[in-house]
């Protein structure tokens, strides 16, 4: 299998800085995020995207505000391409009631339902069941809406994953899963624990439309993942996309990276997908360094920001412990 | 929550009527199967939302027989046929009814429903609370429990202790025929997930239940037998057995006070509470195990909060902590049975 060649949408050059600024928000939040545990100022596990933002920036670009999205624990990146404001998530680092979660769910558990952002769902495989009945509610009423459905290469491995390519596939439901194979389920490598790892092959099985895609390349990833949206929302059945891509940073703050090498690491590292298009913007006369600094100052102050407010943010009083178990109080 | 005698006590704001069944005075014959198919068949009828999936639902008519003709009423889009897949359609249940559905998920039997306890847990009863109260999730889940089939050590325990383990799902185990007719449609109004678990050996009892029997409370328990001697606690598929110790004491003079908690969680306690409050004496009688169990939850609460009304220690009626063996004689004596009971009675009257 290769990537499909599809004629490129007209792509201006305003839509490649944005893109740029997108990815470099996401980093520029991590690293920040990094800078305020280190600190001890937020805590819990904290799963960097730092390397992977192509992905989630590429994807968003095909789905209009009133798609769905299913994503995994590490879903910063995920939030921020959505356009949840980066004060509420950063809010939700911190636990507090401006959090986009009110703050019960933290780094993981990023939500926000007005913009069909169903979850950070810490269980690997578990969103996907749920993306497969978001679909399923649309495809009942007749809505023309697209389930985009974030999950690692180890999801692969669960047993809800094969489930739900079966079910999504058999009802012919509108989902875009979007396989972001980092090569590690937490620190088993693809190969140590895949019989298989063609992972498109094992999707395609399931008789849907499935490719893998250059997970570092913004341009590639938006271009497959509009093709695949558009095919999806067209009726074609859910669709399946194998973002190869690489997490530079550890699994999570607790992590020392036993199981890789540093020259696997820095190998990736020069595919870095923020340096690569910027990269090619430079040489296409399309960003100079002073552009780039002042698009990075400008990300800096807005996340400096986030952290102002979320610091100054209240706290949930104790006294509403027990809010959100149901949403009516029981007698 | 104060105890009620009457055990009907319909919920007419939330019955609301109109499109229900036509409601010619009077009572009809209908078997509990029939009851759980006609509550879904208005649902279904009401409510454009609702739709009902899972394994064998449709084609076959339900592995219980509960379905049997809905899906030439309805269609295969709204009685869905499922893979064997229960994290899968369970999960899809949780997306769909976060979307704004209202489905019904069955799930053939209580120890399958472990192959979709990850969505149960983690998704179902968490997404309300994780979300700061953004996602709640209007579903319904059915499922058999209980032994008594002889079908061994797969298909029989009663697991819906554990169930009520879990805060953010609430709990539901009808036992008469006006409660399998009447739960469902309340449950599928609640905001949040409710898991419905029907005793299997209840699906063929027969009985009179009111032509135009409809919605039903399920936040309460019902006390189905007035007495002043003791109270017996159940619910499912325990109340006969219950019910039954209760006639044999009264024999002997002992009137029995006979609770059926209907709602496991959250438990209505001040009924029970009351109850104990009056008899002095407490015997709970579940077909769950002993350890770790809904019982014991129950006698904690009784210890806690009536530890002064007792005249005896609380007594247990409990399944044998085994997993259920298929031979006849051996699963009858691993059950709860009326003998037990009765003697577990007297033994807290003294």
């Amino acid at each position: 299998m290769t990537v499909r060649q599809v004629a490129p949408d007209p792509l201006t050059v305003q839509h490649r800085h944005e893109l740029l600024r997108q990815m470099l928000f996401i980093r520029r939040f991590e690293e920040k995020c990094v800078e305020l545990y280190s600190a001890g100022e937020i805590r819990g596990f904290v799963h960097l995207y730092i390397g992977e933002e192509a992905v989630a920036v590429g994807v968003n670009e095909s789905l209009t505000p009133d798609d769905n999205i299913v994503s995994t624990y590490r879903e910063h990146g995920h939030a921020l391409a959505r356009g949840i404001p980066v004060d509420a998530v950063m809010a939700e680092m911190y636990g507090k009631i401006t959090g986009c979660s009110k703050g019960r769910g933290g780094s993981m558990h990023l939500f926000d339902a007005g913009r069909r952002f169903y979850g950070g769902n810490a269980i690997v495989g578990g969103g996907l069941p749920l993306a497969t009945g978001l679909a399923l509610a649309d495809k009942m009423r007749g809505d023309q809406r697209v389930t985009a459905c974030f999950f690692g290469d180890g999801a692969v491995a669960e047993g809800e994953f094969h489930e739900c390519m079966n079910l999504a596939a058999l009802w012919k439901l509108p989902v875009l899963f979007c396989c972001e194979n980092n090569l590690y389920a937490m620190g088993t490598a693809l190969e140590r624990a895949q019989a298989q790892t063609d992972l498109a092959l094992r999707a395609e099985s399931y008789g849907m439309t499935a490719w893998p895609v250059d997970g570092m390349d913004v341009l590639a990833v938006e271009q497959a993942a509009r093709r695949a949206a558009e095919s999806v929302r067209a009726g074609g059945g859910p669709h399946f996309l194998e973002l190869r891509t690489y997490r530079f940073r550890a699994h999570s703050m607790y992590d020392p990276e036993l199981y890789r090498g540093k020259a696997e690491v820095a190998e990736w590292r020069e595919r870095d997908p923020i340096e690569a298009l910027a990269g090619r913007m430079r040489a296409a006369g399309e960003l100079s360094d002073e552009e780039l600094a002042a698009i990075g100052e400008k990300l800096a102050a807005q996340i400096d920001e986030s952290v102002m407010l979320a610091r100054a943010a209240p706290a949930e009083s104790v006294d509403d412990l027990t809010r959100f178990v149901y949403s009516t109080e029981p007698a | 929550m104060t105890a009620q005698a009457a055990p009907s006590r319909r919920d007419a704001s939330r019955a609301g009527k109109s499109g229900g069944p036509a409601s010619p005075a009077g009572l009809v014959k209908i078997s509990y199967r029939e009851a759980m198919r006609a509550a879904i068949r208005e649902a279904l009828q009401r409510d454009d939302r609702v739709f009902l999936m899972g394994e064998d639902v449709g084609r076959y008519g339900g592995c219980f027989a509960v379905s049997l003709g809905l899906l030439e009423e309805f269609g295969p889009e709204r009685i869905r046929d499922t893979p064997l897949s229960e994290s899968a359609f369970v999960g899809a249940g949780i997306g769909a009814a976060m979307a704004g559905m209202r489905p019904i998920v069955e799930i053939m039997t209580v120890n399958f429903s472990l192959l979709a306890l990850d969505q149960i847990m983690n998704n179902a009863a968490t997404l309300l609370h994780m979300s700061g109260g953004q996602c709640n999730v209007p579903l319904v889940i059915r499922m058999t429990t209980g032994a008594g089939r002889q079908v061994a050590a797969q298909h029989s325990h009663s697991l819906e202790g554990w169930y009520t383990h879990i805060p953010g799902i609430k709990v539901l185990a009808p036992a008469t025929l006006e409660d399998a007719r009447g739960m469902l449609w309340t449950a599928l109004q609640d905001p949040d997930p409710v898991l419905i678990f029907e005793h299997g050996s209840l699906y063929g009892m027969e009985g009179m239940l009111a032509a135009d029997a409809g919605a039903v409370d399920i936040s309460s328990a019902a006390i189905r037998r007035q007495g002043k001697d003791l109270t017996l606690i159940t619910y499912g598929g325990t109340l006969g057995k219950a019910l039954s110790a209760a006639d044999e004491l009264a024999k002997d003079g002992i009137e029995a006070e006979v609770i059926d908690l209907r709602a496991l969680r959250p438990l209505d306690d001040a009924t029970f509470l009351a109850s104990v409050g009056k008899t002095h004496r407490a015997v709970i009688v579940d077909e769950g195990w002993r350890s770790g169990s809904l019982s014991a939850e129950i006698t904690a609460r009784i210890m806690e909060r009536a530890f002064y009304d007792l005249d005896a220690a609380v007594e247990r009626v409990c399944s044998a902590e085994v997993p259920m063996p298929y031979p006849r004689h051996l699963e009858e004596a691993a059950l709860p049975q009326i003998g037990g009971i009765v003697a577990a009675a007297r033994r807290a009257v003294g």
